[in-house]
Formats: structure tokens, C-alpha cells, sequence
């Protein structure tokens, strides 16, 4: 017995309505049981004290300052390292062998796993370079990590901005890094944020990559040489050691919470930066 | 005043071609670095050994890693297998059958979804997947279904945004024509929307498998770490990844060559994934 | 010297296609010469080349001369940048950068080098009078450009070229896409600054090209057919295809 096709349509629109809830669902559970779990052991006391007895006690305070200093130095050294790469390769050089070349690179770069880069980073800077398990070793490895996101995004933005613009600015007497620095990065300003948002985001949750790299330690980070350790990491050992299950779900919490925030900002600044430039 | 505007433009082309170079430069030595300490062990223990071995036991001299190549194969099926079918349907509901208020609101938690720290979908797993494996269907809990079901969801993201991409792509003319012969909407996307996507469809699934087979930490917290080839669905596994990330901190000596080995083979995987999704599939669907 | 831009055996190719065909053209200072032709013609294509904006095309070959202010911009020892100062350019469709009116013009002045802002000020304002802006906009200087209407965003433009203070305009089809009222306002500035500019107009538009320039060049499929005193090309062209093209037949 053949089913009617339009019976078969209105089958499938229910069944992929569903699909589509059943995803934003697992969303919702996830974010609303971390909330739930972990909420009621989040305070002022949690955020600004540090870990105490491996993390059973006190809060996670150290494990913040390490992961800032991971995000804003790995930001700070990618950013002109990617958005650069990114101008070079859409201003200044027609398509050619050589740049098919770096850009095969960068799309290799961008498949590499974190554990890789984990690995590659233990053996370069901790061992070879003897930086040891520090910030700087983390910050270097995570640099290179999210290097390939913001040269795409960057050079997709770039590639944005119409070529009328620039050549008005030719025409008007402007040389091409002037083109590029008064019209053309002003204008993609906006895809290149998304892109390093994207790459707070990465940093902010990487594990593997950082664990081998910035160690795991629980005192407060005074020198770049110090180890330390990222909330990311922090939550994975103290759910794995089995350590304290309310204080995982409450880093958990902050973890997922500023992931979150970072989205927002995101789409702020996106918004923002938009509508002055059009 | 122009003299110095020309060094200048001299001056910022020359960083601009370093900058784009270290690219490269890094590659390089991230190669270079993992194959100088992976290598070497091929050649002292034998490249069948290692790679067809079914013991991995680095202190005493066995270093094979055949059941974790199995393994990683495994799971990463097993994520496709649960994450492709759920991650095409919402991307055609998306594309398709959503209006704008669903899809400004739809975006943005893909991407939320996207951002969730790995390490708390495996915490989840663990807290939850796993007991209830454990459960209701037999077996440790820790297992090949909870691993393909963490990574199937951790795929998700990818394979909808690359798939609607994918979708949105195909000309509305060809759904126009479809339609004037009298087709349905779901008959349309069967028949014509699909096809068309497919090339599109097939790169999100090789790379939500790049995805799958390179993650870490979440398989580390639900797969059980067994050395041996899983049997059943429920058995639990060791991938190559977790192989690495487990033993990595305290391993000297061959030991660590032989998770660097690990890695080479890892390497190799997601070099030939990323080779036919980056330049075999996506050159079609940019044409 | 009473010619501004000569041009001898000027040949264009991109690859096999061969643009312009050996022209030799004089453009006399001061005057408004008109390019006229329809499309494919290679008008365009010259105007690119007085401008220097051709070496951002790919698989170019240029032949022969053109020589400005005694410099063979094409063979000598010239910068693409100096060169611009000197020539300005309006396009076909009206460009405005993302930014407001004043920051527009200010562009190319910054760019010399000028810093003092009084300065800046009082170029603003001469070239917005120049492009007769000036009343519609002194009170709005600061407004984004992109909120004008097509005509006055193409009087910007002129003003923009104005403010770099050059010798020679040129203008590649500036009314195409404006109203007859915008197109009046352009063609009585252009009137005007033929006095202290020497300007090339192109345009497919002959009854433009009679109406306000001194001199006219027919092209055709990249040759030039002929080129005359306004005047006597409309009204005694010496060859059939200028009869032709100028009665409509083609074009």
C-alpha cells in the first residue's frame, strides 16, 4: 500500500520538527542542570578565593587568573600573527603556487586535534625549549592552536568589504598599506571580532592542549615561567579524581556562564560595529 | 615625505610575508617535532608490530596499538552514525521548514552548543549516559554506546552548520522547478535538494568525523580505557587519543616515544580525513 | 605648451583580447574632451590607463606612449601615487566611503600629509563649493556619506577628487545612473572648473557629449575613428560610423 505523498510530507514536517526541539533540548537540559547543580554552590567567596585541599575546599580564583592569562597573551600574539596572514594573502599577493601553499597550511594547521597540539607543545616547549610547564609554554601553544580560526575569519571579512572601496582609495592617491589600514580593516573590523571571539571561546575550554603544557598547578600564577592551571583543566581533574562533585558542577557553572558571556559580547560588538561602519 | 611612505610600504610588506610564512613555519615544526619523537620507535620495535600489535604494554616492551586504531574507527562511526542523521534533519528543518523566528532563534544555540567545554559533556556522560547505559542495558556503562553518543551530540554543531550551508546553496530555481511539476516539499528535498547537497552534505560528515576522531578529553571520561577491540557496543575502549592523554604525564623513555608513535599514527588519520574533506569534497561545493 | 595629456600609439591587450588599437589622441588644458563610443569601445580602458588604476589588472600588455606634463607615464620612472595626485577620477557609480561627508573629502588631503585642521577645513569647503555641494551640505558636514541621495553622493565624489587639488579630472560615465536634475547640477560644475582643470568626460551619452564639451573622440572596437572640435564632429563628422553613432543608428 503506497502512503500518500502529502501524508508522507506532513509525517516528515513532524518528524523534523521534532529533531530540530530534540536538539535545542539536549542544549537546555545541559545548561539548565549545570545551573541547577552547580548554582547553589557559586558565590563571591567561590570566585575570588582559591582552591584549597587539591580543590575540595575554596573556590576557584587561581584557576581564573590562569585562564586569563592563557586567553588575553594567546589573543594578544595571535591576533596581529592571523589578521597579518590574513591581509597578505588577500592585498597583497595574487593567487599563486606559493600562496596556495600557505594557505594549505593554515587548512592543516586548523584539522590538527588538541591532543596533538598537546603533545607537540609538551615536547617543544616544556622539554626541548625547557620552559617547562608555565604559562608561556600553554600561551605559545594555544597561540599557534587558534592561529588557523582567526586567519579564515579574518580573511573571509576582508574578502567582504567590496572592491569599490578600494578602488576609490587607489584613486585617491592612497598606497596599499593605506588602503588596507583606513578602508579596508575598518570595514572588517566586525568578521575579524567574531573570529577572535570564536578563539576566546576555544582557549577558554581547551583541555588537552593545556594541560601538557601550563601544567596543573593549584597556586596562584606570579611569573609567566609559573605553572598553573585553567578552569577547564581544574574542572576536568576534580571530576575525574572524583575529587568534589559540587564544586565541578560549580566550576562547571562559571565555565559554561562565560562561554555564554563571551557569545554575547560577541554578538554585541558584531552588531555594534556593524551598524557604524554601514 | 614619499620616500618615507615607501619604506614603510616596503617595510610593512616584508612583516606581512614573515607573518604569513609562520604559518607554515609552525606546521613544520609541529610535524617535524611529533615525528622526531614517534618515528624512531617504528623502526626499533617494527612498524607491524606497533601498528598491528594487540598489546600495549610500554613498560614491558609491548607497544601495539592496533585495538586503539580499531577503537578510534569505532567511535567514530559510532558518532556518525548517531550524530548524522539528527544533524542533517535539523539542518534541513533549518533551511527548509523554519521560519526567521526559529532560525534567529535556533543560531545562536548552535553555537552555545558549539562552545560547551568538552571536558562537560564527558562530566554529563559520566554523571548520566553512562549509569544509565549501565542500567538498562547491561555492561560496565562505560562503552562504546556512551562514547558514540557524547561525540554523536558534540558533532552536531559541524555537521549542521557545514550541511546547511550546504543546503541553502542548492539554487531556489531547482526547488521552484520541483515544485511546478507537482512535487511535495518533502519530495523536493528527497529528490532534488539533497542531490544537489550532497557533496556539501558528505564534507560536514568527514569533517564531524575529524572532529570525532581527534577528540579527547570527553572520551577519556565515558569510554573506560580497556585495551582491548570492544566486541559488543557495550564493551568499554581505549582510542588513540585517550591513549596519549592518559599516560602522557608520567611516561619517560620509550614509553613516551611510544605515545608520540600515537600520535604519528593520529597524524597520518587526520591528515588523510582533512585531505579528501578539504581538497576532494569542498573544491566541488565551491564550484 | 596648449595640450595637457598626448597620447601616441597607445595599444592595450588583456591576453589576446586586444583592447585599444594604436590611438593617438591630444587633450588640449583646460578644455572638456569628451570619449564617446559605445560599449567595448575601450574608453574606459583609456581612462585606466591615464590613471594608473590598470595595474591592478591582471595579464596586461600596453604599448606606445602618453605623456603628461612631459613624462611618458607609461615607460618612465613615474609613482602611481604622485601620478594620482595629479589626476583625479569620478567613477560611474558613486563610491562614497563609510564615513561622513567632511571625513570623505578629508581623505586624500590626510593622506599628502596636511595636518593642520583649519587647513583641511578650508579644502573641504572650496572643493564642496567647486562641485556646488557646498549650500546643501555646510550644515551636515558631519552626516555619513551614505546617506545622500545619488546625485549629491556623486557631486561628493567630485568634491573628494577637488580636494586633492589636481590638474587633471577624469570622469568615466559620472550621470549614468542619475536623475536629469543631478546630471544638470554635474554638468554646469564641470562647466566651471574647465576654467582651472583640464577634464576628460566619458560618456555613451552623445547628447551629453554635445551639449558640454570642446572636444570630441569617437571610439569604436578600440580604434579611434575620429576626434574634432565638438562642434564640427556633430556637425560635420568627417566619417560615417561618427554620422552613424552620433544619429543613433548604433550604439
Amino acid at each position: 500500500m503506497r502512503i500518500k505523498p502529502r501524508l508522507v510530507d506532513k509525517i516528515v514536517r513532524i518528524c523534523l520538527n521534532f529533531q530540530a526541539f530534540f536538539t535545542v533540548g539536549i542544549l537546555v537540559v545541559i545548561v539548565a542542570v549545570i545551573f541547577f547543580k552547580g548554582a547553589p554552590h557559586v558565590n563571591l567567596g567561590f570566585i575570588f578565593s582559591s582552591p584549597e585541599d587539591m580543590g575540595r575546599h575554596g573556590g576557584i580564583f587561581s584557576t581564573i587568573i590562569g585562564t586569563l592569562l592563557l586567553v588575553l597573551l594567546s589573543i594578544f600574539l595571535a591576533t596581529p600573527l592571523g589578521v597579518g596572514t590574513a591581509i597578505y594573502l588577500t592585498e597583497y599577493t595574487k593567487q599563486s603556487g606559493f600562496t596556495k601553499t600557505i594557505r594549505f597550511g593554515v587548512e592543516s594547521l586548523a584539522g590538527i586535534p588538541s591532543i596533538l597540539y598537546g603533545l607537540f607543545g609538551f615536547i617543544f616547549f616544556v622539554i626541548k625549549l625547557k620552559m617547562g610547564w608555565s604559562v608561556l609554554s600553554g600561551v605559545l601553544t594555544i597561540t599557534i592552536m587558534i592561529l588557523p580560526t582567526i586567519i579564515r575569519t579574518s580573511e573571509e571579512a576582508i574578502k567582504a568589504v567590496p572592491r569599490n572601496l578600494r578602488i576609490v582609495s587607489y584613486s585617491l592617491s592612497a598606497t596599499r598599506w593605506e588602503t588596507v589600514k583606513k578602508v579596508v580593516l575598518p570595514s572588517a573590523i566586525p568578521g575579524i571580532l567574531t573570529g577572535i571571539m570564536l578563539s576566546v571561546g576555544r582557549a577558554v575550554s581547551e583541555t588537552a592542549a593545556v594541560i601538557f603544557t601550563m601544567g596543573s598547578s593549584l597556586r596562584l600564577p606570579t611569573s609567566l615561567m609559573d605553572s598553573s592551571r585553567t578552569m577547564a583543566v581544574h574542572f576536568y581533574i576534580l571530576a575525574r579524581e572524583g575529587i568534589s562533585m559540587e564544586k565541578a558542577y560549580a566550576t562547571a557553572l562559571i565555565l559554561v556562564v562565560s562561554i555564554l558571556l563571551i557569545n554575547v559580547i560577541a554578538y554585541y560588538l558584531m552588531n555594534k560595529m556593524i551598524s557604524k561602519y554601514s | 615625505m614619499t620616500r618615507m611612505k615607501f619604506t614603510k610600504e616596503h617595510l610593512v610588506k616584508y612583516m606581512l610575508t614573515l607573518f604569513a610564512l609562520s604559518s607554515l613555519l609552525f606546521l613544520f615544526l609541529i610535524f617535524i617535532f611529533i615525528l622526531y619523537e614517534g618515528l624512531p620507535l617504528f623502526h626499533k620495535i617494527g612498524l607491524k608490530n606497533i601498528i598491528f600489535g594487540f598489546k600495549w604494554a610500554p613498560t614491558k616492551g609491548s607497544f601495539g596499538i592496533f585495538p586503539m586504531i580499531v577503537s578510534s574507527f569505532l567511535v567514530t562511526l559510532g558518532a556518525l552514525f548517531v550524530g548524522a542523521p539528527m544533524g542533517l534533519s535539523c539542518a534541513i528543518y533549518l533551511s527548509e521548514y523554519s521560519g526567521k523566528k526559529m532560525k534567529m532563534f535556533l543560531k545562536p544555540a548552535l553555537e552555545l552548543l558549539a562552545g560547551i567545554p568538552s571536558v562537560v559533556y564527558g562530566f554529563l556522560g559520566v554523571i548520566y549516559i553512562v549509569p544509565l547505559i549501565r542500567n538498562h542495558f547491561g555492561g560496565a556503562g562505560f562503552s562504546l554506546l556512551s562514547t558514540s553518543i557524547i561525540l554523536g551530540v558534540m558533532i552536531l554543531p559541524t555537521i549542521i552548520s557545514i550541511s546547511f550551508d550546504a543546503i541553502t546553496s542548492v539554487p531556489k530555481t531547482y526547488r521552484e522547478g520541483s515544485f511546478a511539476m507537482g512535487a511535495t516539499k518533502w519530495q523536493t528535498i528527497y529528490k532534488v535538494v539533497i542531490p544537489s547537497a550532497k557533496s556539501g552534505i558528505l564534507a560536514s560528515f568527514i569533517l564531524g568525523m575529524g572532529r570525532a576522531i581527534g577528540e579527547t578529553m570527553a572520551v577519556i571520561m565515558v569510554a573506560g580505557n580497556a585495551l582491548k577491540i570492544p566486541m559488543s557496543i557495550l564493551d568499554p575502549l581505549r582510542t588513540l587519543t585517550s591513549n596519549i592523554a592518559l599516560e602522557l604525564a608520567y611516561a619517560t623513555g620509550d614509553h613516551r616515544q611510544g605515545l608520540f608513535s600515537t600520535g604519528v599514527v593520529l597524524l597520518v588519520i587526520i591528515m588523510v580525513l582533512n585531505y579528501i574533506a578539504n581538497f576532494g569534497i569542498k573544491k566541488k561545493v565551491i564550484k | 605648451m596648449d595640450i595637457k595629456i598626448r597620447v601616441e600609439k597607445l595599444s592595450v591587450s588583456f591576453g589576446k583580447n586586444k583592447v585599444l588599437k594604436g590611438i593617438d589622441v591630444d587633450v588640449h588644458r583646460h578644455m572638456i574632451t569628451g570619449f564617446m563610443g559605445p560599449a567595448g569601445s575601450g574608453k574606459s580602458t583609456l581612462i585606466s590607463i591615464l590613471n594608473r588604476m590598470i595595474e591592478f589588472e591582471d595579464d596586461v600588455s600596453i604599448e606606445g606612449k602618453v605623456i603628461i606634463n612631459g613624462v611618458d607615464i607609461i615607460n618612465g620612472d613615474i609613482n602611481s601615487v604622485e601620478l594620482r595626485r595629479q589626476i583625479g577620477t569620478v567613477f560611474a557609480v558613486p563610491i562614497p566611503l563609510p564615513r561622513s561627508v567632511y571625513e570623505n573629502i578629508a581623505y586624500g588631503p590626510k593622506l599628502k600629509g596636511i595636518r593642520d585642521k583649519e587647513e583641511i577645513y578650508a579644502i573641504v569647503k572650496e572643493s564642496l563649493k567647486k562641485a556646488f555641494l557646498w549650500d546643501e551640505m555646510k550644515d551636515r558636514l558631519g552626516i555619513s556619506a551614505l546617506k545622500l541621495s545619488g546625485g549629491q553622493q556623486q557631486r561628493l565624489c567630485l568634491a573628494r577628487t577637488l580636494a586633492l587639488m589636481p590638474e587633471i579630472i577624469l570622469l568615466d560615465e559620472p550621470c549614468s545612473g542619475l536623475d536629469p536634475i543631478s546630471t544638470a547640477k554635474i554638468e554646469d560644475a564641470l562647466s566651471e572648473l574647465k576654467k582651472e582643470y583640464t577634464i576628460i568626460l566619458v560618456s555613451n551619452n552623445t547628447k551629453q557629449i554635445a551639449r558640454i564639451t570642446d572636444y570630441s573622440a569617437f571610439f569604436y572596437l578600440g580604434d579611434l575613428i575620429e576626434y574634432g572640435p565638438t562642434e564640427r564632429v556633430f556637425t560635420y563628422p568627417s566619417e560615417k560610423k561618427t554620422e552613424d553613432y552620433i544619429s543613433g543608428k548604433f550604439g
